[in-house]
Formats: structure tokens, C-alpha cells, sequence
């Protein structure tokens, strides 16, 4: 791939090989996570202090409607998952289509693409809610389609057209000797891209599909909007549940800030080391 | 049209013109092949040779005249290219092989894949052929591991293994430190004394002159003259091929 040629050596001026300005890579250590907790501990007691004597604290509030909230928690990484699932399989269609050699096929699945890209994902979710019957009838079959169902094509709309556009820019960043070398084989297209292009690309798809998966998830709180009991919903029900106190507000929703935080980040971080690798290894 | 024999000439070239949008690279290009020839193609970079070399099997479509190959129209819309591939072998300036495969993958997937043939088989001769171009205990490597030099052999092996009945080279030493380049010439060498059909666009004038049967001399979209190796390298007549000469040897 790449000229094995040894730097000339040489007393003349040599022009050097331009080298990005060096960035500190940030990332959170261990003693970040003591800092954040000894503020939350330094602030409750205080917060506490000044509820009336029968209340709950609100380290015992959190402790006592956990179960619930994290039910919720799981509802959203439910929801993020499998919209995650089917707006992968069929932007995988749709970014196959775009490079399709039929050039009808070509421009529809572009312009469907942009057209989801480009709409806010809140829209496209009460797109999903508002226009997908709740139950489908084939014969005598009824399938219902629970809100959480509709939520899910909601987020995997938006997913569909990003997965798509990841797929085509992949597809398009392999050089073009690629297909040079295997049309010169006599491989068809379907066989140039499933067995030779398709593969190479998987690496370059991996780290921005992460990324956009844990943009989904934090997307999934929009749900709330909309009446599916996730997370956000279920805080705002155990808000009023204990009397809509004010000292609640902020750690109620700091904790649901917290769960997002402490799922997504590692993903994030993740992310950042494969886009390293890769970029060292090709 | 009557069917091919090795008698007629195997590649055919008659008045082709290709336009890339509007500058024309080939101007009116004709010349023949027979079986079993090496011909070499020099000339100065932009002059058209890499496009040449790829219209011969339809990697580039060219604008009108006729290619034949084997007595087939290569510039017939209507041609089975694929047909026409198999029996084409292309090796490339940067050999572009496949880097999620080893050296012996590489050279397997086509027969396997495109010609549909028996897996051991496959593997026997893509053995043969790694030790032919002399790279035994290579075949497990994948290509990132491998130097210029011995790429550019496994790439001219994975050609070889679709059994094809003419060699193109377009440039292939181009890319290679000078101390490797030799061992892929000592590969090519090998082929054409095997009798395989070459076409070959080179800058190793050394080489031309040992391996071509003939020499083909391109400026500007044209072949501005051929002849033996003797004849261009030695007695160039025309003013240009004199001035190219002179520059690169």
C-alpha cells in the first residue's frame, strides 16, 4: 500500500511532512467520579435538612422509587436497542440502494434518505405515533401496535437515514482500485460488493454507528413527549407522587442524567479507541 | 464472425478514441497483438498508455473504433464482459489487492467465486503459484505485511490463477523501491518466456528491450511510432521518441 522509501539523508533544507497540531485527548479518570459524589453527598443533607420531619430525605426518595425509574431506564435502552436493530437493517438496504446502478433506484433511495436525515427526530416520532394505526389487520390476523411499537419505528426512522449515509460514505471511501481489481477478475457487483468492498467496510461503519446508537439512546427521553413510560415520564409520575416537592426536582432528574451518563459514556469512550485503531492500522 | 484462430492476431486495436469530458486521451490508436507476443508500451506520463491498456478489457469504455480481443468486439454493449475478463489478466500500478485477505485468499477467491471451481483444486494450484512467483510461507500473510515487491507477485499470481490467455501490466513496477523492483521483473520475465501473451506499459527501458517483441512509443493520444526494440531504443526516427530518450535513459 503504502512507498518503503528511507528519509533522504541530507543537509539541504527538506520540506517535512505536515503533522496535525497535537489535541490533548480528555477522558474522565477515577477521581472525577469522587468529586461528583462528594458534591452529591455535600448537597443532600442540606436539601434535607430543610424538608419537614415525616418527609423523606432525598437520598431515601431516590432509594425507594429506584426500582421503578430504573424499569423505566430499561425501557428507553429497550426501545434504543431494537430501533437501533431495525434502523440498521433496512439503512443497510437503503445505503445499498443509493449506490445502485439503476438510477431511479439510486435517486429515490437519496432522496428518502436526506428527507429523514434532515427532519427533526421529535417529528418524525410523532410522525410514527400519529399516523401508524394501533392495530393492523391481514385476513383475520390482527397484529396490534402498541405505542411503544410506533415509538420504536419513530426513532428507527431517523436511524434508518443515518445508518444509509454511513453506508454510503464507507462504501465510497474504499479506492476505487478496489473495484478496478475485481472487475478485472470478472467478480459481478453483487459479488465485488458483498465479498470485497462490504467487508473492508465494516471497520469504517463501526465507530460513527456507535455513536449514532448512543445518540438514540438519549433520543429515546422524547418519548416522554409522547406518553410511553420511560425514564423521563416515570420521574416526572414520582415527582408528583411525592407531592411535586421542590428540593426533589434536581436530584430526581440529576439520577435519570446520571443512568444516561453511566451507560453511554463507556460507549463513547469505546468509540474514540476503535477510531484510533483504525486510523493507526490503515 | 467467424471463430478465432491463434493465427489471427489476438488483440486488435483499430482507430480507438477516448475522450475524458474535453480532453481527448486517445487519438485514433491502432495496433496489433499475436499470440504469444510481449509488447511493451512507453511513453511520457499523460500520454494516454494507462488508458490504452484498460480499454483492452473494458475497464474504461472507449469512444469509438474497434477493440477486439480473440476475435471479440470488447466495445460492444452487448458483449459478455465478464466472458471477457476471465480470460484478461490485469496487474496494477498499486496492485490492489485485497487487504481483508491473505496472499493465498487473494489469490483463490476469483476461480472459486467467478469461475466456480473445485475448492482443493483451487488451493493446489494457488500453492503452485505462490512458490512460482517465490513466496513460499507467505500464503497465511495478509497483505499490509507484505513489501511492494512481494504484493505486486501475489498480484500477478491471483491473475494468473483465472488461467488467462493475455497479461496486462499497466505500470507495475512503478510504485517499488528500485531493489524490489527486480524481483517482479525476473516474475514477468519468467511468463513471457512461458509464452504468455503480454501487453506491458513500462518505464524500465532496460527490461523493454530484453523482454518486448516490440515497442510501441505514445505521446499525446497517439502511437508515434513502433518497431523492434533495436529499432525505437537505438534508432528512434522521430524528433519526439529522440526527446523522451533522452530523458529517461
Amino acid at each position: 500500500m503504502r512507498k518503503e522509501r528511507a528519509a533522504p539523508v541530507t543537509d539541504l533544507p527538506v520540506l517535512l511532512p505536515v503533522r496535525s497540531p497535537c489535541v490533548p485527548v480528555l477522558s474522565l479518570r477515577a477521581w472525577h467520579g469522587l468529586v461528583l459524589a462528594a458534591a452529591v453527598l455535600m448537597f443532600a443533607p442540606a436539601a434535607g435538612a430543610q424538608a419537614g420531619s415525616e418527609e423523606l430525605s432525598i437520598i431515601g426518595v431516590i432509594i425507594k422509587w429506584m426500582p421503578l425509574l430504573l424499569t423505566g431506564f430499561g425501557f428507553n435502552l429497550l426501545i434504543s436497542v431494537l430501533a437501533m436493530a431495525l434502523g440498521t437493517i433496512v439503512g443497510l438496504g437503503l445505503g445499498l440502494l443509493q449506490l445502485s446502478e439503476f438510477r431511479w433506484l439510486s435517486r429515490c433511495a437519496w432522496a428518502l434518505t436526506q428527507f429523514f436525515r434532515n427532519a427533526p427526530w421529535l417529528v418524525l416520532l410523532f410522525f410514527a405515533m400519529y399516523l401508524i394505526p394501533y392495530e393492523f389487520r391481514i385476513g383475520e390476523v390482527t397484529i396490534p401496535f402498541p405505542d411503544w411499537v410506533k415509538a420504536v419505528i419513530g426513532f428507527a426512522l431517523p436511524v434508518m437515514a443515518n445508518v444509509a449515509e454511513i453506508v454510503r460514505g464507507a462504501v465510497q471511501s474504499i479506492s476505487s482500485g478496489q473495484w478496478e481489481a475485481a472487475d478485472s477478475l470478472a467478480f459481478t457487483r453483487r459479488q465485488t460488493l458483498w465479498m470485497i468492498i462490504l467487508p473492508q467496510c465494516v471497520k469504517r461503519m463501526l465507530p460513527p454507528w456507535m455513536n449514532l446508537y448512543s445518540l438514540v439512546t438519549m433520543a429515546t427521553v422524547l418519548a416522554s413527549v409522547v406518553g410511553i413510560n420511560e425514564m423521563l415520564t416515570l420521574t416526572a409520575q414520582v415527582h408528583n407522587a411525592e407531592g411535586g416537592r421542590t428540593d426533589l426536582l434536581a436530584p430526581l432528574y440529576a439520577f435519570a442524567l446520571l443512568c444516561f451518563f453511566i451507560y453511554c459514556y463507556p460507549i463513547n469512550l469505546w468509540t474514540v479507541r476503535l477510531e484510533r485503531r483504525f486510523n493507526v492500522k490503515s | 464472425m467467424a471463430a478465432w484462430t491463434p493465427d489471427q492476431p489476438m488483440v486488435r486495436l483499430r482507430d480507438v478514441h477516448k475522450s475524458f469530458g474535453q480532453s481527448e486521451v486517445l487519438k485514433g490508436i491502432s495496433f496489433e497483438v499475436m499470440k504469444g507476443e510481449v509488447i511493451c508500451i512507453i511513453g511520457p506520463s499523460g500520454s494516454g498508455k494507462s488508458t490504452l491498456i484498460r480499454s483492452i478489457n473494458a475497464l474504461v469504455p472507449i469512444n469509438s473504433g474497434s477493440i477486439t480481443v480473440e476475435g471479440q468486439e470488447v466495445n460492444d454493449p452487448a458483449v459478455d464482459k465478464l466472458a471477457l475478463r476471465r480470460k484478461v489478466g490485469m496487474v496494477f500500478q498499486q496492485y490492489n489487492l485485497f487487504p481483508h485477505r491473505t496472499a493465498l485468499q487473494n489469490i483463490m477467491m476469483a476461480p472459486i467465486h467467478v469461475l466456480k471451481q473445485d475448492r482443493s483444486e483451487v488451493e493446489a494450484r494457488a500453492r503452485a503459484l505462490i512458490r512460482k512467483v517465490r513466496l513460499e510461507g507467505k500464503e497465511d500473510t495478509y497483505p499490509g505485511e507484505l513489501s511492494g515487491g512481494q504484493q505486486q507477485r501475489v498480484a500477478i499470481a491471483r491473475s494468473l490463477a483465472m488461467r488467462p490467455d493475455l497479461m496486462l501490466f499497466d505500470e507495475v513496477t512503478a510504485a517499488l523501491d528500485p531493489e524490489t523492483v527486480k524481483e517482479v521483473l525476473v516474475t514477468i520475465r519468467e511468463l513471457a518466456r512461458e509464452g504468455m501473451t503480454c501487453i506491458l506499459v513500462t518505464h524500465e527501458m532496460g527490461f523493454a528491450r530484453e523482454i518486448a517483441n516490440r515497442i510501441y512509443f505514445t505521446d499525446q493520444g497517439v502511437i508515434v511510432e513502433h518497431g523492434s526494440p533495436q529499432e525505437i531504443l537505438d534508432h528512434p526516427r522521430e524528433a519526439r521518441t529522440k526527446a523522451f530518450l533522452e530523458q529517461v535513459l
